[in-house]
């Protein structure tokens, strides 16, 4: 398992989280390239589907990360994701999906050195979850039988 | 068919330094409906640009993909090159090749695979890419200045002598902010209220500004050129028209013992209040917290004695809307107070003073007018310690920044002390002595070298009392680190500059960012200063960081210029990112069930309710119709659409979607 690669992928929205991923790249502060970086208008824009896509697809990580409360461009899109994020969670957890695979967080455009902190331990901690197939058995025997020839 | 051209840039050795952009443009070129791939050194710069416009006219190519640097810094730029090569601007994107990859991470094969996973994502995206058109929105042509302070001051009379009306609204009674506060100026020592004065009076009498003091901005709503702010004019409990500005209900107001905000607490004021004589709008205000008569329900002496009856208890607190099409941002700054120095004494020994009150001491005007005494018996210092850095470039204190104007201020502060009390000794604490600025350091060598001001380079342990006079405990890092202890007589503290308190509520209502400092933030740290991130809103002086008065106007008359600029246009161009309701062919066949979810969540009131109505007028279906002039493109419609009939131009499901399929599979 120790050559294992995690494949994360991030849905940012334009105002905070991917400035403030901008402002880690002008402070050249380093981090897993494991990570990479979908953008949004805003949080709010974020259909939940998407991260079934993601793992259908072979992620093994995903992250979501928008404005502070109340920091929000657009007033509000960042409550309404939140309060999405909510009730899709309790889906997704009763679907069988493994939570801690998905980091909910909060990155403002200010904050270079935190959006590195995000990545960094969210990439730690789906390597060590290891790769994402059961999410694939479940959704794609086709998928079930290549692992299991491997 | 699709034909994308794909264009890496190396930027300079930026990106090429980590990333092989040889392998990415090989991979690039590999990929499906890639009709052209290339690599150049600076593909911002002039024959960077020329090879967009020319490949787009060459391989006769449908999209374009920028591989560079982060689209937040030139996406408007390789737009703008891809409409010159005959191609809508809408139909490029950018892959974020060096803030999310070459910058980020260490040479290798990783990072440039995570390139080419960039590239190939935003190929496919931009396959999608719908040619938009931009939207056409009209301009008001009326400027909002937040704060009167003299940013707020320079930028309102600049936007008003270019002929547009300005909206000017004070927090406090009167417009000046701290500059009405100080006594002379650096470095040319000249008395601040002669110079800030009449320009306040120039804001009164102008034409073209409303001044709206003792109000604050509650609420902005709308986007550039566009913007409807709602002000709350705070009750002043006077009838502005009637009222004379006498002043006898001033000096007849039995309440006296209310600490004097203007004097920093160096003095006291009644309940009614001017804030200083030469206010403007020179106006008495009723403190209601204070007011004999809104607290025990009985005085009214000021109603008495008024010759113009222009009091008016009953007054309330009226809120107004009004239309602007741009905002200056010019709220100020704030010295960090009292608990913040323990070691100093500050609050506790009332002869440790911050920087302010030492303004108002040495001012004609000021409580003593212009005495330099002491707080505690009123007796002239002979000995006096002023501490620069007092809580700034203190990372263990949580402010790390410098605020650049403690320096400069203490040598005028120092100076003005020697030119008052001759026979006094003045002593200086510094860590380094930053007077870059014109004629600045000659201010700080005369100091030194003509009033013989005991500069000590070193830091203050510890400030106490003993028998009626201050120890101040400090070192002396030019003579080997020899501790250094001086019997003082008054201690003045250059307290760091930091936020206005409720900066960071005012930000939030603007929608503008902010840094972890509570400063409002640029859009761009050099290339642009005076521009938030929220188009049409700008900033000028001490709100973006701790600024001096020559710096304050210069910024505020930039931010002036680029509303000016704004306002120079009929109409703007908007970018057309909205969101938008399907309708295949008549409107009966959208998918549209008429739920109206999405009414409530749209935070710009964008979505309106569309009747479709048979021959014989009676309503067959209702569906949801976004107004493009409204909608901002925040996209919460989209997502929370149970049909999944709203799109969002730019981020359609079908392009996001790919987006994740491309990002996570090798094709």
């Amino acid at each position: 398992m120790s050559d294992f690669e995690p494949k994360v992928v991030a849905f940012v929205c334009n105002w905070c989280t991917y400035a403030g991923a901008d402002l880690t790249g002008t402070s050249r502060i380093k981090y897993a390239t494991n990570v990479k970086i979908i953008r949004f208008p805003c949080t709010g824009r974020i259909d939940f589907m998407l991260l079934l896509k993601s793992f259908a697809n072979g992620a093994d990580g995903i992250i979501i990360s928008g404005c502070h409360p109340n920091d929000c461009h657009y007033t509000s899109g960042n409550f309404h994701a939140k309060r999405r994020w909510i009730m899709f969670k309790e889906l997704m957890d009763f679907m069988g999906i493994d939570m801690k695979r998905i980091t909910y967080s909060w990155v403002s455009a200010a904050e270079g050195a935190r959006w590195a902190e995000v990545v960094n331990t969210t990439v730690a901690r789906v390597r060590e979850l290891g790769p994402y197939v059961s999410y694939q058995k479940m959704v794609n025997t086709h998928i079930e039988e290549e692992v299991t020839n491997e | 068919m699709a034909r994308i051209g794909v264009f890496i840039c190396h930027c300079g050795e930026n990106i090429s330094a980590t990333v092989d952009c040889g392998k990415v443009c090989e991979a690039a070129s590999k990929l499906k409906h890639v009709a052209y791939a290339t690599e150049y050194k600076y593909m911002c710069s002039d024959p960077g640009q020329s090879l967009v416009k020319n490949a787009i006219i060459e391989h006769k190519l449908t999209g374009v993909v920028v591989s560079a640097c982060s689209p937040r810094m030139h996406e408007p730029t390789f737009r703008k090159a891809t409409a010159e090569g005959g191609l809508n601007p809408f139909l490029c994107e950018m892959a974020n090749l060096r803030e999310h990859c070459s910058w980020v991470h260490e040479k290798g094969e990783a990072t440039t695979e995570k390139a080419i996973d960039i590239v190939r994502t935003l190929v496919e995206k931009v396959k999608r890419n719908a040619a938009l058109q931009p939207i056409r929105v009209p301009v008001t042509k009326a400027a909002l200045v937040i704060g009167g302070g003299i940013a707020g001051i320079q930028a309102a009379l600049d936007i008003a002598n270019c002929g547009h009306k300005v909206i000017m609204v004070e927090r406090s009674p009167s417009i000046g902010g701290h500059m009405s506060q100080l006594s002379e100026t650096f470095p040319t020592l000249d008395c601040s209220q002669c110079i800030l004065t009449p320009r306040m009076v120039e804001v009164l009498q102008h034409p073209n500004i409303t001044l709206y003091s003792y109000a604050e901005v509650e609420q902005l709503d709308g986007f550039i050129g566009n913007f409807v702010a709602k002000i709350r004019k705070k009750a002043k409990s006077l009838d502005e028209k009637a009222c004379t500005g006498c002043g006898l209900c001033i000096t007849k107001c039995p309440q006296k013992k209310i600490p004097n905000e203007f004097e920093e607490g160096m003095g006291f004021r009644p309940a009614i209040y001017v804030p200083f004589p030469q206010a403007v709008p020179n106006r008495p205000v009723i403190d209601k917290a204070n007011c004999t008569y809104y607290i025990k329900g009985k005085c009214k002496v000021c109603e008495i004695v008024c010759p113009t009856k222009a009091i008016r208890f009953d007054q309330e607190d009226e809120v107004i809307d009004v239309e602007v099409g741009a905002v200056v941002v010019a709220t100020g700054f704030d010295i960090k107070r009292a608990d913040f120095f323990p070691e100093y004494g500050y609050g506790k020994l009332k002869d440790v003073i911050d920087g302010l009150q030492f303004e108002r001491l040495a001012s004609a005007s000021g409580p003593t007018n212009g005495e330099i005494l002491r707080p505690s018996d009123g007796q002239k210092p002979k000995n006096i310690v002023f501490i620069a850095c007092a809580g700034s470039r203190d990372p263990a204190k949580g402010i790390a920044y410098c605020s650049k104007i403690c320096c400069m201020y203490t040598a005028k502060h120092a100076m003005l002390y020697k030119h008052k009390v001759h026979e006094g000794n003045a002593h200086v604490f510094y860590m380094d002595i930053r007077s870059a600025g014109k004629n600045y350091d000659e201010f700080v060598r005369r100091a030194i070298e003509e009033d013989h001001v005991n500069y000590i380079r070193g830091r203050v342990s510890t400030v106490y009392e003993r028998d009626g006079k201050l120890i101040v405990k400090g070192v002396d890092t030019l003579l080997g680190a020899q501790p250094v202890e001086i019997v003082a007589d008054m201690v003045v503290l250059a307290t760091a500059g930091v936020a206005n308190p409720g900066a960071e509520e005012l930000a939030q209502r603007l929608h503008v960012s902010y840094d972890s400092h509570k400063f409002f933030a640029e859009a761009h740290p050099k290339l642009k200063p005076v521009e938030t991130n929220t188009a049409g809103i700008f900033l000028a002086g001490a709100c973006q960081n701790p600024k001096d008065i020559p710096d304050s106007v210069s910024q505020a008359s930039g931010a002036a210029v680029k509303v000016a600029a704004l306002f120079s246009q009929s109409e703007l161009t908007r970018e057309p990112l909205v969101a938008a309701v399907n309708r295949f062919g008549p409107p009966l066949y959208s998918t549209c069930v008429g739920c109206f979810m999405c009414q409530p969540v749209c935070p710009y009131q964008a979505i309106e309710r569309e009747e479709i109505k048979s021959r014989d007028g009676k309503v067959i279906k209702s569906l949801a119709k976004i107004n493009e002039g409204l909608c901002q493109g925040c996209g919460t419609c989209v997502a929370l659409c149970r049909s999944k009939s709203i799109d969002l131009y730019g981020y359609t499901n079908e392009q996001v979607y790919t987006e994740v399929v491309a990002l996570l599979n090798d094709y």
